[in-house]
């Protein structure tokens, strides 16, 4: 008996209230994937052909600073998206991804998704509109985390 | 026998004799909390003292000689006579505060101002969001919620910080976090690659945090900025806006309303705060020209 992760992919939070159909041709492109503590996810400068939603474990997104070394910028939890570069062009990550916990997630063929939302622009709009939530809330995060609202010091 | 919570204010001694003359409290000891934090432990001279306390009041701390300070009183209110402040090294008085060492002297003026509303939260679900040295006022919240657990569905804590370093309590935090009955997150804002926390603002804790929002009390301290995107947060979750509660930080300087140099808008946030329900001072919060 083939089980189709169609199921999961409409549980998921990100993608609650979407049309049966479109849920179908999402699901179409995904996979489960498992990854270890430690594990590099993809690194900056790769392909983005992927994103990711978390189910369970915590990724850190990260990038080297000159006499810093690896510093977390952001991390990624259960209920969570985890990258958009598929979705825009030059589709490179910026970020590398490394799980900080034994991690589970979906992850989506972001070309393979692309096609579809090409073919089919409803389900274009709906991506589109809620990645863009996602973007406007780590914009909105990030300029918190510029304002740096607890320190006094450098 | 009616239960901590459930007591009538406790009137302060001090309220009731000068408002402005200080008593006397001795060093216990001074505990370094993080490189620029630390905690005062503090122990009445006069052994009678009747001082009470409810979670979110502060005192007026006076360094003899050089000045005195609004801080929040962050113990346990059940662990009286001693008393705990905790506190940044921001200006000269904290600065002289932090060279003080056991047996040294200062005075306190207080307790001040409103209180966490704790009893109004009993069968609901309470979220306690802190960021920064905003912890510490809301930390004898938490001790009075712990000490009546039964009484209140989920607890749940979420806190900020500039970076691992900078988390206050850590071992009490560890400590809580191990009874099970209490939900902590932490999240810092920038972090090395070691650390296997949270990385993001306080705020982006909220939304996957499990709270029921139909029914839930929060409690909110941190910088002020924090608090408006919290509320932001808390309110596009669906917690009511009457059952969400700030403490507000202005310049205090007597404590009690009488030299206004806490005014914010309408109220003094010495006498009228500073713990306020977000309705009354939502229409300020944020405004520069207040």
């Amino acid at each position: 008996m083939i089980h189709t992760l169609e199921p999961i992919v409409e549980q998921h939070p990100f993608f609650l209230g979407m049309e049966e159909r479109h849920i179908a041709l999402i699901a179409g492109c995904a996979k489960n994937v498992r990854f270890e503590s430690d594990q590099v996810i993809f690194h900056e400068g790769e392909r983005a052909d992927h994103f990711y939603l978390i189910r369970q474990g915590l990724v850190a997104v990260q990038c080297v600073i000159p006499n810093k070394g690896l510093t977390t910028v952001h991390t990624v939890g259960p209920d969570e998206v985890l990258g958009w570069s598929w979705l825009f062009a030059p589709h490179r990550f910026h970020f590398d991804g490394r799980a900080q916990q034994p991690t589970l997630a979906l992850e989506f063929d972001g070309k393979c998704l692309r096609g579809k939302c090409d073919e089919d622009h409803d389900l274009g709009y709906e991506i589109y509109k809620r990645f863009t939530q996602i973007v406007t809330e780590r914009l909105e995060a990030t300029r918190m985390q510029l304002l740096d609202v607890y320190g006094k010091r450098d | 026998m009616a239960s901590a919570i459930e007591q009538p204010e406790i009137a302060a001694a001090a309220a009731a004799a000068d408002p402005m003359l200080p008593a006397l409290y001795s060093i216990q000891r001074v505990r370094q909390e993080t490189d620029d934090t630390f905690t005062l432990e503090l122990v009445p001279e006069d052994s009678h003292s009747s001082f009470g306390f409810r979670p979110g009041q502060f005192n007026m701390v006076y360094i003899f000689g050089v000045g005195e300070v609004p801080i929040s009183i962050s113990s346990d209110p059940g662990s009286l006579p001693m008393l705990k402040h905790t506190t940044r090294e921001v200006g000269t008085v904290t600065r002289a505060m932090r060279q003080l060492k056991r047996g040294d002297v200062v005075g306190i003026r207080g307790p001040y101002g409103s209180c966490w509303p704790v009893a109004k939260a009993v069968e609901r679900d309470v979220v306690i969001v802190a960021g920064g040295i905003g912890l510490a006022p809301l930390r004898p919240a938490l001790y009075r919620l712990m000490a009546e657990r039964e009484k209140f569905r989920k607890i749940v804590l979420l806190y900020g910080t500039r970076t691992p370093e900078d988390i206050l309590y850590r071992q009490e935090l560890e400590h809580w976090r191990g009874k099970f009955d209490l939900e902590i997150q932490v999240t810092v804002d920038r972090a090395a690659s070691n650390w296997r926390g949270n990385v993001g603002v306080v705020t982006t804790l909220i939304p996957r945090a499990p709270f029921d929002p139909s029914n839930t009390f929060a409690l909110v301290c941190g910088p002020e900025v924090m608090m408006r995107f919290t509320v932001m947060e808390l309110e596009k979750r669906g917690v009511a806006t009457e059952r969400i509660y700030l403490s507000a930080e202005r310049n205090m300087k007597c404590g009690i309303g009488f030299c206004g140099h806490c005014q914010l808008g309408a109220v003094f946030v010495c006498k009228d705060g500073p713990v306020f329900a977000l309705n009354q001072i939502a229409a300020i919060l944020g405004k520069s020209e207040i």
